[in-house]
């Protein structure tokens, strides 16, 4: 049973529609990234599966029940954007709390304060905790009574580089234990190699949604490949000729940029060639995501 | 019940650690015996008078402090951890906004119930064993209504401020509405019931004004602890002695406005989208 199946849900909100037809699928062990604008809907996913908010249209079922049952939402762990907790609490009594009302293991509480790098902060009041801090706290928080659905809003806000990488590995971690992770963000680099599949949402729709691979062949973006080579030789003649865009990056090394079916091509014969200072890079995860947005945009003029 | 014991002792945990609990306990402590020794000061007297004069003067300044206190507790109970934060967390928790607001009304209600039962305990504490001769009986028995309707009146208002907490979409919203409600209940009321008096002439229906009085639940709380001043009774409340409803049913309206109340606390808290 998935954990999270939502079929042509659809969210009136007032006059304004929140959510569009959405269909979305998460599998066990299976990482999601939930990519957008603010306002895309993102977060507004995240309370559908909650159960914070219910479809006008459409289902949505967490591990086939329905999404506000205390059952499910056991099951489930939930960072929410900004988390906030209580000030005047320390750290070990806002776990606490929070692990009585989930009915998680008391034990859990000291061995999560642990694995988060917080106890040495366990007895200080959460007022007095930096936003880093906090955001573990908000993590420890996430996986009391280990939860086989995780559901990450904007987890690296505010993180440093190096607790960002370390949240990665986290999310790496759990993945392998089999928790389903849907990670909502807007920061784009670094997130790529920690998730299976990525959705795109824009203005309440999804844009498309599947693998990397998937999502690079179905967005037809070229490769680009970067070599040294001197751009007033023959070399950017050759490539026009046989249809490459080309261009001077820095008076020495030259960019191509191919269609993916064609690299292979050009790559042996610069490989013959024995071009210096090679470099190959697919279509980034950002560039997938401008790509859709702009083609978004000229699909439908705001 | 066990997500509502859990709400509930953080909020009692809270209590304690702000020191909310201590402070009301004593501040009813110290007034209670101040009125016990003080009250008749004005008519020239100083020391022990007598006990229905007391209790005459304790639930003057319950009904003033009693509303003013429980509103102060608990209106920010759910606008609170909304700006905190912590309702959007609390609310994917496994746990039913009924059982959240129950669980706020058990914290409070026990620290309100808690530092009223300490207070006023200690000031007829001091006036049993201070007072020679006072009939014990006679002590225990008002006391014990007293306390106990000033809980009923606390909890009423507890229940109220939840309502206007689960309305407003600001703190400070909250904080103004539980003023009004103070304002309205405690001052307003009674005035517009004496304007209508003084209006009407008698010319207004004699048998439904004194129902009015059930509307209005510091109205309650006086008829219950004033049972027997009849004549001596200021403004409104005069009107009490028309009304035929036994004691009992008073008590019964008192309840009533506290689930009513929750009640309404409790559809608003359902319709607040998140």
């Amino acid at each position: 049973m998935n954990p999270v199946e939502i079929r042509d849900a659809t969210l009136d909100y007032g006059g304004f529609t929140a959510l569009h037809d959405l269909n979305l699928q998460l599998g066990a062990g299976e990482v999601l990234g939930l990519l957008g604008h603010n306002g895309a809907g993102k977060t507004t996913t995240i309370k559908l599966i909650l159960g914070l908010l219910r479809p006008t249209r459409g289902s949505v079922r967490v591990f086939g029940q329905s999404p506000g049952d205390p059952a499910a939402r056991r099951r489930i762990g939930f960072l929410p954007e900004n988390v906030t907790f209580y000030p005047q609490l320390s750290g070990r009594e806002t776990l606490q709390h929070f692990a009585r009302l989930k009915g998680a293991r008391p034990a859990e509480v000291d061995e999560l304060l642990e694995q988060v790098g917080l106890s040495h902060a366990a007895q200080r009041r959460v007022k007095t905790y930096s936003k880093g801090m906090r955001q573990r706290l908000g993590l420890a928080q996430a996986l009391l009574g280990q939860p086989q659905l995780l559901l990450l809003d904007e987890p690296t806000v505010g993180l440093d580089p190096l607790a960002t990488i370390e949240l990665y590995q986290w999310l790496d971690r759990l993945r392998a234990k089999g928790t389903g992770i849907i990670l909502c963000s807007h920061v784009l680099p670094g997130v790529e190699s920690h998730i299976d599949r990525a959705a795109i949402l824009a203005k309440g729709r999804l844009l498309t949604a599947g693998s990397l691979a998937e999502l690079r062949r179905d967005a037809g973006l070229p490769v680009r490949i970067r070599y040294a080579g001197k751009p007033d030789g023959d070399w950017p003649q050759h490539w026009r000729s046989v249809g490459h865009e080309v261009a001077a990056l820095d008076g020495r090394r030259l960019e191509l940029r191919v269609g993916e079916e064609r690299q292979h091509e050009v790559l042996s014969v610069l490989l013959a060639e024995q071009a210096q200072e090679l470099e190959v890079l697919p279509p980034s995860l950002e560039d997938l995501y401008r790509h859709h947005m702009q083609s978004a945009h000229a699909g439908a003029p705001a | 019940m066990n997500p509502i014991w859990n709400i509930a002792r953080k909020e009692l945990a809270d209590g304690l650690r702000n020191r909310w609990l201590l402070a009301i306990s004593l501040l009813f402590a110290l007034l209670a015996v101040g009125i016990a020794w003080l009250g008749a000061a004005a008519s020239g007297q100083v020391g022990f008078t007598s006990l229905p004069a007391t209790l005459a003067s304790l639930t003057s300044l319950a009904t003033f402090l009693m509303p003013l206190i429980a509103l102060l507790l608990a209106y920010d109970a759910i606008v609170g951890e909304e700006e905190g934060g912590t309702l959007l967390l609390l609310l994917t928790y496994p746990l039913g906004r009924g059982q959240l607001l129950i669980g706020k009304f058990v914290g409070h209600g026990l620290i309100l119930g808690l530092a009223t039962l300490l207070g006023f305990s200690a000031a007829a504490l001091a006036i049993a064993v201070l007072v020679p001769g006072i009939p014990l009986g006679q002590l225990l028995g008002s006391f014990g209504r007293f306390i106990l309707s000033s809980c009923l009146l606390g909890w009423t208002f507890l229940a109220m401020a939840y309502a206007l907490s689960a309305r407003a979409s600001e703190k400070s919203t909250a904080a103004g509405l539980a003023l009004g409600v103070w304002f309205f209940f405690v001052l307003l009321f009674d005035l517009a019931l004496l304007a209508l008096l003084v209006i009407g002439k008698g010319q207004l229906s004699a048998n439904l004004l004194p129902w009015l009085l059930l509307l209005n639940p510091t109205d309650l709380y006086r008829l219950i602890n004033l049972p027997d001043f009849g004549s001596e009774l200021g403004g409104v409340l005069t009107l009490g002695r028309d009304l035929s409803v036994p004691v009992a049913g008073l008590w019964l309206a008192l309840c009533a406005w506290t689930l009513a109340a929750l009640a309404l606390a409790y559809a608003l808290f359902r319709r607040r989208p998140i």
